[in-house]
């Protein structure tokens, strides 16, 4: 095994990890506020992607500019998704909500099956094969742009949280539902703000990821589950952990990958998984070990 | 076991449609009502579980798989007849299910987490069985036709009937066993408050690792029977994410926590995959849609299944005939 290989690994899962991030604090943020684990994330994903994709389509737009669209469309989702579905059962034994989301993933995944059938879509920008070399590493272009932009998504969501009032509310009530009810903040309103960005982070993920990922109803499947884990390394509702967590994670993938033969590197996924959930369920960055 | 004279007739008639009904079936109503055992008898297994003890486990194809590999392999490879397969199988099951409780319950993980650790092994064994050549990787095991009893593979459909009957009777007897005794209440009462159980001096942990183990055997014996049913598994079919969703869709429908439960959820939902498939074969997906719908509309207007629906109507007649007896002052 040559270094350089190593190497370009630890690239390329850095650069993957960065999108894991961004779906993984949208999951973060609605694990937070109403400790629900959402299983339709991944759905919200791989809507996000086929709006970009069909943006592109019809109207050339770059999947960058549809970030927007992407964006307005998963926040709606989110809210009708809080609206309709999750604030019936919120009070009830805590897998029900949890049921609800599984249920809405089968429903959402299977209707862009029959709709979009299960064909392999894809969204050829001018910069879609574009990459630069340093030392023998390639940069894929197309990645670095998706991990920058990444970013940028988390921090601007991140400012949000820390900067406006309604982000104020949101930590509020992850840290004390009943206290930041006492206080005055309207808990109905804002756990529908927090589902519609939980989704539109994921929709948004979706789009930045289509120049050089296909489309398909299942690609979502892979996402979820990984960012389950990020979620659960990083620590349930802890926004920094969620960000580091999933580029500690698209590194492992990404070394697995090279080091393990066929698709092992999904096992190394799930054994981080059990294992964290096992000795840290609070998330490698806690104090407390459980 | 304490059966009312009506419910012992009840028990008996069912017991004889259910036994002379698929000699006027043709072959088709037979493998539909195959279907509905099938998937009856595997939601029962992870009624026991999920309904009785409450810990509700999204990878119980883990089990299924298991069972089915087990089995499979030892016809295939060293001939070994099914029927010792599927308690090898069941076996093998049991010490996963001692082992992934061990370690979910000694650490506590409850609710959610124990739901995505259960999805997490499935998982893994799904990427081990794709991997490892000596369970023959993606490329799944192919049971030899036949028609022996030894080797549990018939050319007709009826003895594989009378089996999974025998097999839904089987869970029905122990899940109304299980209801009926103290195993029973442990498990609710672990269910119902874990803090409180466990105050009142309820062995929590063992508990759990019974409803485990006793879920885990059963489950694995109905996935020997699908691989002679079907005469193929791959590791997808085995242990893939919907075979596990699957599995806890009729329970849950049906009403989770109760007897007849699994049964009643599989005789609504299995017929309608069936009937879906084959009338609208060209929009693929149409029944799982249908059934993530069905999964959602039960949790929100029916929390406790058709069988809940059930007993509140039966109280309400009840308590209607009572108002308006002749005999009892208005």
């Amino acid at each position: 095994m040559e270094p350089s290989m190593i190497i370009q690994a630890c690239v390329s899962g850095i650069l993957m990890g960065g999108v894991y991030s961004l779906i993984a604090v949208g999951l973060t943020l609605i694990f937070g506020i109403m400790k629900i684990i959402n299983f339709a994330h991944g759905a919200f994903m791989m809507l996000g992607m086929y709006v970009s994709y069909w943006v592109f389509i019809y109207f050339r737009i770059d999947p960058y500019l549809s970030i927007l669209v992407s964006f307005a469309i998963l926040f709606l989702v989110g809210i009708l998704t809080q609206i309709f579905l999750i604030e019936r059962v919120i009070d009830t034994p805590e897998h029900n909500p949890l049921l609800i989301t599984l249920g809405l993933w089968i429903f959402l995944e299977n209707l862009a099956l029959m709709i979009w059938s299960p064909d392999f879509r894809t969204v050829k920008v001018s910069y879609s094969a574009k990459s630069f070399v340093v030392h023998d590493i390639i940069f894929s272009f197309p990645r670095i742009l998706a991990f920058l932009s990444a970013f940028v998504l988390a921090f601007l969501l991140y400012l949000f949280l820390k900067k406006t009032d309604i982000g104020k509310a949101i930590r509020a009530i992850s840290e004390e539902k009943i206290g930041a009810r006492l206080v005055g903040i309207n808990v109905k309103k804002i756990n529908y703000i927090t589902l519609g960005i939980g989704a539109a982070c994921a929709g948004v993920a979706g789009s930045i990821i289509t120049p050089f990922f296909h489309v398909e109803p299942y690609i979502g499947e892979h996402f979820v589950i990984t960012a389950f884990v990020v979620v659960v390394l990083g620590g349930m509702g802890n926004f920094i952990g969620s960000l580091v967590g999933g580029i500690i994670l698209g590194l492992c993938e990404a070394l697995a990958a090279v080091l393990l033969p066929g698709s092992f590197k999904l096992l190394v996924t799930y054994l981080i998984f059990m294992i964290v959930l096992l000795f840290r369920p609070a998330g490698i960055f806690s104090k407390r070990p459980g | 076991m304490n059966f009312g004279g009506r419910s012992l007739a009840f028990s008996i008639l069912g017991l004889l449609v259910s036994i002379l009904i698929p000699l006027f079936l043709d072959a088709y109503y037979l493998h539909i009502l195959i279907t509905i055992l099938f998937w009856g008898y595997l939601g029962s297994c992870w009624n026991i579980l999920g309904g009785y003890a409450g810990q509700f486990s999204f990878g119980h194809a883990a089990f299924f798989g298991v069972g089915a590999y087990a089995s499979s392999l030892l016809f295939v490879d060293a001939g070994i007849s099914p029927w010792i397969g599927m308690l090898a199988g069941a076996v093998l099951a049991l010490v996963l299910g001692l082992f992934i409780g061990y370690l979910c319950f000694r650490y506590g993980l409850k609710g959610p987490y124990f739901a995505l650790s259960m999805l997490a092994c499935a998982q893994m064994l799904q990427i081990i069985a794709v991997n490892w050549k000596a369970v023959k990787g993606a490329l799944g095991v192919l049971i030899p036709l036949g028609d022996s009893f030894l080797n549990f593979t018939f050319k007709n459909r009826l003895p594989y009937y009378y089996i999974i009957l025998a097999m839904m009777i089987g869970i029905l007897i122990l899940t109304k066993w299980i209801q009926e005794k103290r195993l029973g209440y442990y498990f609710f009462a672990i269910r119902e408050d874990e803090d409180a159980a466990k105050a009142l001096g309820i062995n929590i942990q063992k508990y759990k690792m019974m409803a485990m183990a006793l879920s885990a055997f059963t489950t694995a014996m109905g996935g020997t029977f699908y691989a002679q049913y079907y005469y193929y598994i791959d590791p997808s079919l085995s242990f893939g994410g919907s075979v596990s969703i699957d599995i806890l869709l009729r329970p849950i429908v049906g009403g989770p926590g109760t007897v007849f439960g699994p049964l009643v959820g599989s005789l609504l939902l299995s017929p309608l995959s069936e009937i879906t498939r084959s009338l609208f074969r060209q929009y693929s997906g149409l029944h799982q849609m249908i059934f993530g719908s069905i999964l959602i509309a039960t949790v929100i207007f029916l929390p406790r299944g058709i069988m809940g629906l059930v007993q509140d109507i039966g109280l309400q007649i009840r308590r209607k005939v009572k108002k308006v007896g002749p005999h009892e002052p208005a």
